[in-house]
């Protein structure tokens, strides 16, 4: 064998059983005696509510429990905050998190008020019409700015505003800069983006045992160990009391790592109450109010520079749209703010955005994370000054990208992991040269005439990014050679379909010298592994990576070490590979690797303090702060100048996420995120009415993209490791979904030739129709 | 989201499922393909209190082509049927073309054309073919039968002509002209959702390549399919050309009523409705004249 | 209030099962929780994402926009039956492995009914055609790309 698997595009561990059908997900989790619940919410955004009374519901067959806020007694409180606000000179934030079931106020549509538990989900969905509900309708708070005026209704009555948090930070001097300017350009921006929709929603099975005084709960979840901490400290239980096992999840992308969901709070509370287990999965209609959301932000942005297009300085206010409740903090806006700066020299900087609370669902990150905002200001700003200037939008974007000899580079202002912004590594000219070469930009200009000239409208665009990845806390791993030979790997995060199965065996197949199909993989299971953070952030390979890496490392030498005591030799003589350890040039002298592992756990003798029985060991890696991915996206499109229906011709990424474990997993990540990007900037829009009522909660509205509408994408990379870890990697998760929209304005655009026609594309998701209605007044 | 309760019964011959009808009314609801129902039954936006299957009826899902052209088709046909038909996409292209534009082939498997006719949405893509071709409806009761022209049928939004009572069983679409050239198109988000605009256009020509007759109906601009077919009065008894073309597109755009949706603006569907007109007049002339 | 209970006799996998269901019970959750086939998965029960696609007499459709009792002496393969007996990979699984053309794998199993029904009728199918046999699979996780480039690897191979 001996061939590094670390590189290559090693196929998956975990597919036999998916495309098998007997992959365990969250619905396949039945157990004797289970009951399944189903929730009444809300239909209206905004209302007092006068009375629940679920008695009625109590009298149908088949209903054994139902619950309103009241029955909860002390259990009900809000939920804990998960990402306190950052250490912001001059922060405002006003805490208000998300309770079980409503009391008083509900604050958006969807928001629970009753849970019904039946013998099956249909009755319990029939009983949910037995509950007597007086709401008294309040008006409700969906604009933004509406919302912040004197007179708004108000989401939280306590607060006398709808501010949930105000940030402002700095860099540099910009009122300054902009005084010395040549050219300034100012803007407003709105982009929305839209919600995550995997194909599988949320789910939770709570299974308390009075006699084993257990709770194990299946959760649909992307940080099962935080769950397992925060449950059984509300539920009043030890930690080693609870188990939480993330199955197999279909599809995660930021919302299922959201935690302390109503539905997890209540369904092991109601499985202790009635001593059964309980299964709750959520439908479709459900997700598109119960699970967390990204929406929009308003941007009044303006840029300084010089007559060559260099960037003195950026001035941004914004408006972001928390949703009701604010347990996730400022994360979202933050990474705006921070990824605004991309991958260009902002020398000077002043940001501002006020978190603003809507009766609308709670926003929390979902792939992209906020970026994709920050990302739209700053590329449609360099798109304009490139055309009010007179520079080729390439050529400007080039002369302001961050020289490779200036890593780390310090941007100053505060990331959502609270560390002062840094970029650990990046060489940012090679990727823009590798995109502009891989889309034929320079040719395109005579291909787009000449197309004009039998009367199609083509378009390009080129949009750069950087990508913040890997972020702490930290990630564990414990690494075991097991008696038979074989390998286990135990990690604290869950798995959404990144293969870790298969990138984390890699690494650990290459430091012990067995098969990548011989280690197996377990993660999301907090008996297995204790500790960790989650998946989330495009960290998952990067940290939890690191950490199989190190104890993969200490396993290696103690099978070296025990080897070379076991033949009199020096560790230096010494090759494991094929599962074995065996002498240099004498290969007829060997030990399996499983031999190794079973004189490691003796029988008879000592095992010294200081040593462990066993070939294991468990190691942390928690790096001191992210690492800087980055990329181009470029695209070339035609539109009907009439119907302005967009057909994507030729799609390109150029990626930098330093060390690849896996080429074809990274791939397979690119290409997810690119159709998610997609469906961000043409497709997916959710529409509220000025009530707060999502007028498309369905999927024959919400448009996702499908295989028609998601074009090949062509990648190419260029490798600049990280210095942070010790494998050099950088991830990779989001990178497919942050510059799409940016991109799309850019190319639809030059298709249409409407900078030209003095019309300016500054808002996302663009349709065909809103092509229609920006440009009818354009001669 | 599971369906309300009800009482199911698979009905074993057409007069057993009329019979069963005229018993419960508005209560019961005939279960054909169940594309559009279920969705509704399992959003419990529709719960009727009895369904009566009448997938297991025998020869309600036949296509019978007429030797002299024209066909009858039953209404339990499925869409997927038609699609396999070579020689029912021969005589009716319109149909043929609009088809791939009905959701999904999984969708098309099951969905009939009866059910979908019988639904009667507004931004539907058979019910305008239906108009614009002149079909005519086969429609029974347990005790009565009746015809009724495809243009009389859709009443509203959803709506149609059919008494509680009462069954769409087939569909009689009348024989091509000769020397006619049918073109379908469509405007929608992704392939398969439902048309922001959709229009069918047949254009029979003369001795002359002159237009003879030229039959227009447009779905999802309007409660109703449009038969917008006076709007191309114009261009009877003359070559087809762009300003005649751009003449019926304005008038086309003056007939409908748009109201707009979450997907289009009514001035959206409006503009693209005149912009269809224009490419499916020259489209359906043009295989006219290359005797398509 | 008695439960509208009726007696079905199915065809599942090639396996016959006789039970009695309620008239409401969709028959993707038949499939699922009476039968214990838990690889068809749902994801939407309005008929549009197609995770629940199953063959019925060989034709896919939409499990949750139909009831179990209309199942009735009817043929059901889930994609439990894809894999041979000794758990050889269908040519559309395999090329699926090789193609990474699954990630959560949660469409997956809609899709392979999907694509091995169009396969039998579609020998050779152009990569547009396999595109348009898919619009009717929603996939969140994989672009679609690799699962395109599956399904033409496998119709090669079958082929033959």
């Amino acid at each position: 064998m001996s061939t590094r698997t670390f590189g290559e595009p090693i196929k998956r561990n975990e597919d036999r059983r998916l495309l098998t059908g007997q992959a365990l997900f969250i619905d396949d989790v039945e157990l004797p005696g289970m009951l399944h619940a189903a929730f009444l919410r809300s239909q209206v955004a905004h209302a007092r509510i006068l009375k629940i009374d679920v008695s009625r519901a109590l009298q149908r067959p088949g209903v054994v429990a139902a619950y309103a806020a009241d029955d909860l007694g002390d259990y009900w409180k809000p939920g804990p905050l998960l990402v306190p606000p950052p250490p912001i000179a001059g922060i405002v934030f006003n805490q208000r998190t998300q309770v079980p079931l409503a009391r008083d106020k509900v604050r958006h549509v969807g928001e629970p008020l009753a849970i019904v538990i039946a013998e099956s989900r249909y009755i319990a969905e029939d009983a949910l019409d037995d509950i007597d509900i007086e709401l008294d309708q309040l008006p409700a708070v969906v604009d933004l700015e509406k919302g912040l005026r004197a007179g708004s209704a108000l989401v939280h009555d306590d607060l006398g505003s709808n501010v949930s948090a105000h940030v402002r930070q700095t860099k540099g001097n910009y009122a300054a800069a902009a005084a010395k300017a040549d050219h300034i350009l100012k803007r407003r921006f709105r982009y929305e983006h839209g919600i995550s929709s995997p194909i599988e929603t949320r789910g939770v099975v709570a299974q308390w045992d009075g006699r084993a005084n257990q709770m194990t709960i299946w959760d649909t979840t992307q940080a099962p160990v935080f769950v397992r901490n925060g449950l059984a400290g509300i539920l009043g239980l030890n930690e080693r009391q609870v188990r939480v096992i993330a199955p197999f999840v279909g599809g995660g992308f930021g919302p299922k790592i959201m935690m302390f969901y109503p539905e997890e709070v209540l369904l092991p509370w109601v499985s202790m109450k009635l001593n059964r287990p309980i299964k709750w999965i959520e439908d479709r209609l459900e997700h598109f109010f119960a699970t967390t959301h990204e929406r929009g932000q308003i941007h009044d942005a303006e840029m300084a520079l010089t007559r060559d297009g260099k960037i003195l300085g950026v001035k941004d206010v914004f408006l972001h749209d928390g949703g009701a409740y604010d347990p996730y903090g400022l994360t979202v806006p933050i990474n705006s703010q921070c990824t605004l700066l991309g991958p260009y020299v902002v020398p000077n900087y002043d940001s501002t955005f006020t978190q603003v609370f809507t009766n609308l669902t709670l926003v929390t990150p979902y792939r992209g994370a906020g970026r994709q905002h920050g990302v739209f200001v700053m590329e449609r700003l360099l798109d304009l000054a490139a055309h009010e200037l007179n520079i080729d939008r390439t050529e400007i974007r080039r002369r302001n990208l961050i020289p490779p000899g200036a890593f780390p580079y310090k941007q100053e202002i505060i990331y959502q992991d609270f560390q002062p912004l840094e970029y650990d590594s990046g060489n940012y000219e090679p990727v823009l040269d590798m995109a502009l070469e891989a889309i034929g930009y320079q040719a395109f200009k005579a291909e787009q005439a000449a197309a004009r000239l039998e009367g199609r409208h083509l378009g390009i665009g080129v949009a750069c990014y950087v990508e913040g990845t890997g972020i702490g806390p930290y990630e564990g791993a414990k690494v075991h050679v097991q008696s038979n030979g074989k390998v286990s790997v135990a990690t604290g995060i869950g798995t959404q379909g990144q293969g870790h199965f298969t990138s984390l065996a890699q690494i650990a197949a290459d430091h012990l010298g067995v098969a990548v199909t011989d280690v197996d993989v377990v993660t999301g299971d907090t008996d297995q592994f204790y500790w960790g953070a989650g998946t989330f952030a495009s960290r998952g390979a990067v940290v939890a990576g690191n950490a199989v890496n190190e104890a993969s490392k200490v396993v290696r030498n103690k099978a070296l070490k025990l080897a070379s005591d076991l033949f009199e030799c020096a560790e230096e003589d010494l090759v494991l590979e094929d599962g074995k350890v065996s002498i240099v040039g004498i290969p007829e002298k060997f030990v399996m690797l499983g031999d190794l592992a079973r004189q490691a756990n003796p029988m008879r003798g000592a095992v010294q303090p200081g040593t462990e029985p066993g070939l294991e060991s468990t190691q942390y890696f928690g790096p001191r702060m992210g690492a800087t991915a980055n990329g181009v996206h470029a695209m070339i499109v035609e539109l009907d100048p009439r119907t302005f229906d967009l057909k994507i011709l030729k799609y390109v990424v150029v990626h930098d996420c330093g060390t690849v474990i896996n080429p074809m997993i990274l791939a397979g990540q690119i290409h997810g995120g690119v159709a998610q990007g997609i469906g961000n900037a043409f497709y997916e829009k959710l529409a509220f009415d000025d009530q707060g009522q999502l007028l498309n909660a369905s999927l024959a509205d919400y448009l996702l993209p499908t295989a028609l509408e998601v074009p090949r994408v062509e990648l190419g990379h260029t490798v600049t490791k990280s210095p942070i870890n010790p494998m050099g990697t950088k991830g990779a998760g989001e990178a497919g979904a942050i510059p799409v929209g940016a991109l799309f304005a850019q190319a639809i655009e030059d298709a249409l030739d409407l900078k030209a026609r003095g019309v300016e594309l500054l808002e996302i998701p663009l349709s065909p129709s809103r092509l229609f209605e920006l440009s009818r007044n354009a001669p | 989201m599971k369906p309300a309760p009800f009482k199911y019964i698979a009905a074993t011959s057409l007069e057993h499922a009329l019979a069963l009808k005229a018993e419960y009314g508005d209560e019961a609801k005939f279960l054909a393909g169940g594309q559009s129902l279920m969705p509704a039954m399992n959003f419990r936006l529709a719960q009727p209190a009895i369904l009566i299957d009448i997938n297991r009826i025998d020869g309600l899902g036949t296509i019978r082509l007429h030797d002299g052209g024209g066909a009858r088709v039953g209404a339990l046909t499925r869409y997927r049927t038609l699609e396999r038909d070579p020689g029912f996409a021969g005589m009716f292209p319109l149909i043929a073309e609009a088809l791939p534009h009905i959701a999904h082939p999984q969708i098309r498997n099951r969905g009939t054309i009866g059910g979908n006719l019988s639904h009667a949405d507004p931004a539907s893509e058979l019910p305008a073919i239906a108009v614009a071709l002149g079909a005519r409806f086969h429609i029974r009761a347990a005790k009565r039968q009746r015809w009724c022209d495809a243009a009389d049928f859709f009443v509203g939004g959803l709506t149609t002509d059919l008494q509680p009572d009462e069954m769409l069983v087939e569909v009689e679409l009348p024989s091509p002209e000769p020397r006619t050239g049918a073109c379908f198109m469509e405007i929608a988000r992704r392939r398969g959702d439902f048309a922001i605009v959709g229009i069918a256009v047949t254009i029979t020509l003369g001795r002359l390549d002159d237009c003879a007759g030229v039959r227009l109906a447009l779905c999802g601009v309007g409660e109703t399919p449009i038969d917008a077919s006076s709007a191309a009065g114009v261009l009877l008894g003359r070559a087809l050309t762009e300003d005649a073309v751009r003449d019926v597109a304005a008038c086309v755009q003056n007939m409908i009523d748009p109201s707009g949706s979450v997907h289009a603006t009514a001035d959206y569907q409006r503009h693209v409705a005149g912009v269809l007109t224009e490419r499916a007049l020259q489209t359906a002339y043009q295989r006219a004249r290359d005797g398509h | 209030m008695d439960t509208d209970d009726h007696d079905i006799t199915v065809s599942v996998n090639g396996v016959r099962y006789q039970r009695r269901v309620e008239s409401r019970l969709l028959l993707s959750d038949f499939l699922r929780h009476d039968l214990g086939l838990a690889g068809t998965h749902v994801g939407c029960e309005h008929g549009v994402c197609g995770a629940c696609t199953v063959l019925l007499d060989g034709e896919p459709v939409r499990s949750c926009l139909m009831l179990a009792v209309q199942a009735e002496k009817r043929e059901i393969s889930t994609v439990e039956s894809l894999a041979g007996k000794d758990s050889e990979f269908h040519p559309l699984q395999q090329a699926m492995h090789d193609h990474h053309g699954l990630q959560c794998g949660y469409c997956t199993p809609g899709i392979l009914m999907t694509m091995a029904a169009f396969l039998e009728e579609t020998r050779s199918p152009t990569e547009v055609e396999v595109r348009e046999a898919l619009s009717g699979n929603l996939c969140r996780c994989t672009g679609y790309q690799n699962i395109v480039d599956a399904v033409m690897s496998a119709a090669n191979r079958m082929r033959g």
